[in-house]
């Protein structure tokens, strides 16, 4: 990453320009070429840099339901069980923290019934218990990052 | 892969709303071309002055979280990255997440349920850094200048990242 990606970056974390032609507004925004915006974007998504380009969905608003999941995991058997839980689809994210309670994970699910039946299954695969801590209020989402 | 199907009901798009099929074809994100929104016109079979109508009425309506690029932390160079959670008194909240969030460095706050007796905890923050010391030393920063020091709370920072994807929340065959 130079400068360009890391101003493209900032720049456009904050929204992207709904209007015709749009990657030309940000290029002037930002002092480049048309042409050269477009490549950095395609680039930093291909490396990984960015994991999207357009919308994010607020999957609550369309029905669906996150949580937060918790586990304490003696440091030995962690492989075993990051093992089972991340071959679930319905695990997005998934940190070892260093802490007790040391296994983190996000589970995005269609409904909250399903909620149940997971954490149960989880549970059981793994054979220690499981800590749902879903939101019960989003504060803020930091719309900028300094890259 | 499908992994949320979109509640229909819910938001009352009918399943072969122009709505619905929009949202279907911008999770693939947007077309890195002149003319994005022409772009997703011709597939969706709608004028470009639609798809901008209804992109801005889902950012609107908060379908739509929000619309530009979502970055990699990790690879973006921000190789430390910790979950700070806080046992805040009730009647403190939500003034303390008002005043976390003046710090441009927190980038979720998210208030979760306490279980006890393990778990104390009801306010999650997190904060990302180029390495752990810059961490503590802005986490240091915040509780100094808000006198937080009485406020338990713990630094979980990451260790190992397992899987991270961008959730796909509705199938193609819907």
């Amino acid at each position: 990453m130079d400068n360009i990606d890391r101003s493209i970056i900032n720049q456009m974390q904050g929204g992207f320009p709904i209007c015709a032609e749009p990657f030309a507004q940000v290029a002037q925004e930002l002092g480049i070429d048309e042409d050269l915006l477009v490549s950095r974007i395609d680039s930093l998504l291909a490396n990984g840099v960015l994991s999207r380009f357009g919308p994010l969905y607020n999957v609550e608003q369309m029905g669906g339901n996150y949580t937060l999941v918790a586990m304490r995991v003696p440091a030995d058997d962690i492989e075993r069980v990051t093992g089972i839980i991340n071959n679930y689809q319905e695990v997005a994210h998934n940190y070892q923290r260093d802490h007790e309670f040391n296994i983190w994970f996000v589970l995005a699910m269609a409904t909250p019934e399903q909620k149940q039946q997971l954490l149960a299954a989880i549970a059981a695969a793994t054979g220690y218990p499981v800590y749902d801590m879903p939101k019960i209020r989003e504060f803020y989402i930091g719309l900028k990052f300094d890259a | 892969m499908a992994i949320v199907n979109l509640n229909i009901a819910r938001r009352q798009l009918a399943p072969d709303s122009d709505e619905l099929r929009l949202i279907k074809i911008l999770q693939n994100g947007l077309p890195l071309v002149s003319r994005p929104y022409a772009a997703i016109a011709e597939q969706t079979g709608l004028t470009e002055a639609r798809v901008m109508e209804l992109i801005n009425g889902l950012i609107h309506d908060q379908t739509i979280k929000r619309f530009g690029v979502v970055i990699r932390h990790h690879e973006a160079g921000y190789r430390a990255n910790a979950m700070i959670v806080w046992d805040v008194p009730d009647e403190q909240l939500p003034t303390i997440p008002q005043q976390m969030l003046q710090f441009p460095f927190i980038t979720l706050c998210y208030r979760r349920p306490r279980q006890l007796p393990e778990w104390p905890y009801n306010l999650f923050c997190m904060i990302h850094g180029h390495d752990r010391e810059s961490v503590q030393k802005n986490l240091h920063v915040m509780i100094t200048s808000c006198g937080w020091r009485d406020i338990p709370h713990a630094i979980l920072f990451s260790k190992r990242r397992f899987k991270q994807r961008g959730a796909r929340y509705i199938s193609h065959a819907v």
